[in-house]
């Protein structure tokens, strides 16, 4: 399990589930499963297309997650989101339909690109990934004040300057750089799962933003620690461990929840987080001294 | 009078007599139909996501009827029923968390279809599986899939009609709907019922990105333009036909100009729908203006319904 040839599929697998955590943490919060689902499934177009003219497809993915990420956002000025997110999705699909069909060569790693192939992650493959890792990990911490606040109360963010137009767009790039990182070692199924799973099951065992997110973040390298294990040893496909694991976290979540009663919040409510609600004074406090 | 041959420009031999080219019209008439009007009703509700995560899930249970050797069409129906059900018996009201649970199941989903379609190629290696049920093909549709499938069109529709007024209350707002003591959750749980049955039927024959596309997009349209429900839902239905015949047509012509490997159908159609919603953005801006220079005068009687 720990074979050479296995190395470079723990370190990228360990690697995605952080970012994926931390990510996944304002995914979650911000209600943007729909664009966590639909730009890494739709960004296997930009693979496509890169394949089609012979260009690096991790380039191919980027283009097209970026642009899906300025589609969603624009659109959604005159569209609710959802809606604006389904037409941007059905767009990049069909534009990946249109450029598989230009070429009668079958490409088996566009294909690979649903499902990913963690197991064959070749060690030219590591550095890209860890170098958007990264990207994603700084744009977090230094959007992460001013995109906590208008995910949890828009009406102090936009008193304090803070536009959600811009923190929406903000949000969906990082969103589209962690599909770009993600999509090439684990697909865009897993990388869904690892979005969504863990950080909706982190919320339902703490009210602290920073507890929420570390948490996300342990259940998130859990998961995939535990589903490569058992994958290697069953020899079925990942995705199916993760999307179980992820699933029955998210499920353990809402039991545990449900279990500690009906005391202070109802499940499913938006986290009643403590630390925002200090970081929502300090923003009222703020805004009142600005108006004196 | 317009003479055949002033027509032929427009559409290339054999369009009129081809039989697969019959089926796919009629067929995707039937899906269109059936979507724009389902879609209206998902989109006031926001369930877009669910609308197209149930084409994805679909697939599990379409890869586990393949692995058994069962129907395709019933795998996938199944699936979706039990997976609608799901959704709603996680049942939670706030959009957030909504989308959430949504995929939660899209993700487990997904999972199972990874591990069927991994046993499928294994025990008889068809690998072509995914890549269909994800583009589907509505020109290799076999003649007796209309009948199934405006069955299945028939039972999403009678659901709908059977639920119209208390679904439109509680779809605009849920509060007067349980105030009035409308049963919002059966409501709702019969909607997801309608929703599951509409795209089953259009994934399987046209393909999910096809299926998503019918049940948003014209919907959407309807819901810029039009000022009531009703209206709405006639306008989404027709917008819905009139796109994939056209695509349709687009892309069967397509094969003269593209040299024998044609556009393929889905493209086409999602790109005449993107035409008709910019378009419809533009009606919607002149309609503004021409209200703002009349504004003075009187106040607006009637704005168009502002969900989409």
């Amino acid at each position: 399990m720990f074979a050479s040839f296995m190395i470079n599929a723990w370190e990228a697998a360990t690697i995605v589930a952080i970012v994926a955590g931390v990510v996944g943490f304002f995914t979650v919060l911000r209600g943007a499963a729909f664009a966590a689902h639909a730009l890494p499934n739709g960004a296997f177009a930009g693979a496509a297309g890169a394949f089609l003219i012979g260009a690096n497809t991790v380039v191919g993915l980027g283009v097209f997650s970026l642009a899906g990420a300025g589609m969603i956002a624009g659109l959604g000025r005159r569209a609710r989101s959802d809606v604006a997110t389904a037409l941007a999705i059905v767009l990049m699909l069909a534009l990946g339909d249109l450029f598989l069909s230009r070429t009668s060569e079958y490409a088996p790693e566009i294909f690979a690109l649903l499902f990913g192939e963690v197991l064959g992650v070749s060690t030219s493959k590591l550095g890209p990934t860890i170098a958007i890792a990264a990207v994603c990990i700084v744009a977090v911490a230094v959007l992460y004040r001013p995109l906590m606040l208008s995910s949890v109360s828009p009406d102090v963010a936009e008193a304090r300057g803070i536009n959600a137009r811009v923190m929406d767009l903000a949000f969906l790039v990082v969103l589209a750089l962690v599909t770009t990182m993600a999509v090439p070692v684990v697909g865009s199924l897993l990388i869904f799962s690892l979005l969504i799973g863990p950080a909706g099951a982190a919320r339902s065992f703490t009210n602290r933003p920073s507890a929420a997110m570390s948490l996300s973040v342990v259940f998130a390298l859990v998961t995939v620690w535990v589903a490569i294990a058992v994958s290697y040893e069953t020899n079925l496909p990942i995705g199916f461990f993760v999307g179980a694991i992820s699933a029955f976290a998210y499920t353990a979540g809402r039991a545990w929840t449900a279990w500690r009663g009906k005391r202070s919040r109802r499940p499913g409510d938006p986290v009643n987080l403590t630390g925002l609600t200090d970081l929502a004074d300090q923003g009222t406090a703020h805004a009142a001294a600005e108006s004196r | 009078m317009l003479g055949a041959a002033s027509w032929s420009p427009l559409f290339e031999p054999g369009f009129f007599s081809s039989e697969p080219v019959h089926v796919a019209l009629a067929v995707g008439a039937i899906a269109a139909v059936v979507s724009g009007i389902v879609g209206v009703f998902t989109v006031i509700r926001g369930q877009s996501f669910a609308g197209h995560a149930l084409s994805d899930i679909g697939t599990a249970g379409g890869s586990a009827a393949f692995l058994v050797g069962a129907s395709t069409l019933y795998g996938f129906i199944a699936f979706n029923v039990v997976a609608a059900a799901v959704m709603e018996l996680i049942g939670i009201r706030k959009p957030r968390g909504r989308d959430l649970a949504t995929g939660i199941v899209l993700g487990a989903s997904l999972g199972l279809a990874a591990l069927f379609l991994y046993e499928g190629t294994i025990s008889s290696s068809t690998t072509g599986a995914t890549v269909n049920v994800l583009f589907g093909s509505i020109f290799t549709l076999p003649p007796g899939i209309t009948t199934v499938i405006a069955v299945l069109g028939v039972a999403s529709l009678a659901l709908i009609v059977v639920l119209y007024r208390p679904l439109l209350l509680s779809s605009v707002s849920y509060e007067l709907a349980e105030a009035r003591g409308v049963p919002v959750r059966l409501v709702g749980a019969g909607y997801l019922l309608a929703l599951a049955l509409a795209v089953s039927m259009s994934a399987v024959t046209i393909g999910a990105i096809l299926s998503t596309a019918l049940l948003v997009g014209p919907a959407a349209i309807a819901l810029r333009l039009a000022t009531r429900t009703g209206m709405a839902i006639l306008l989404a239905a027709a917008i819905g036909v009139v796109a994939c015949w056209v695509g349709t047509l687009i892309a069967y012509d397509s094969t003269v100009w593209a040299g024998g490997n044609g556009w393929p159908v889905s493209f086409c159609i999602v790109a005449v729908i993107f035409v008709l919603y910019f378009a419809s953005g533009v009606v919607v801006g002149l309609r503004a203006d021409r209200r703002r220079a009349s504004a003075g005068a009187r106040p607006a009687a009637a704005r168009p319904v502002e969900v989409a």
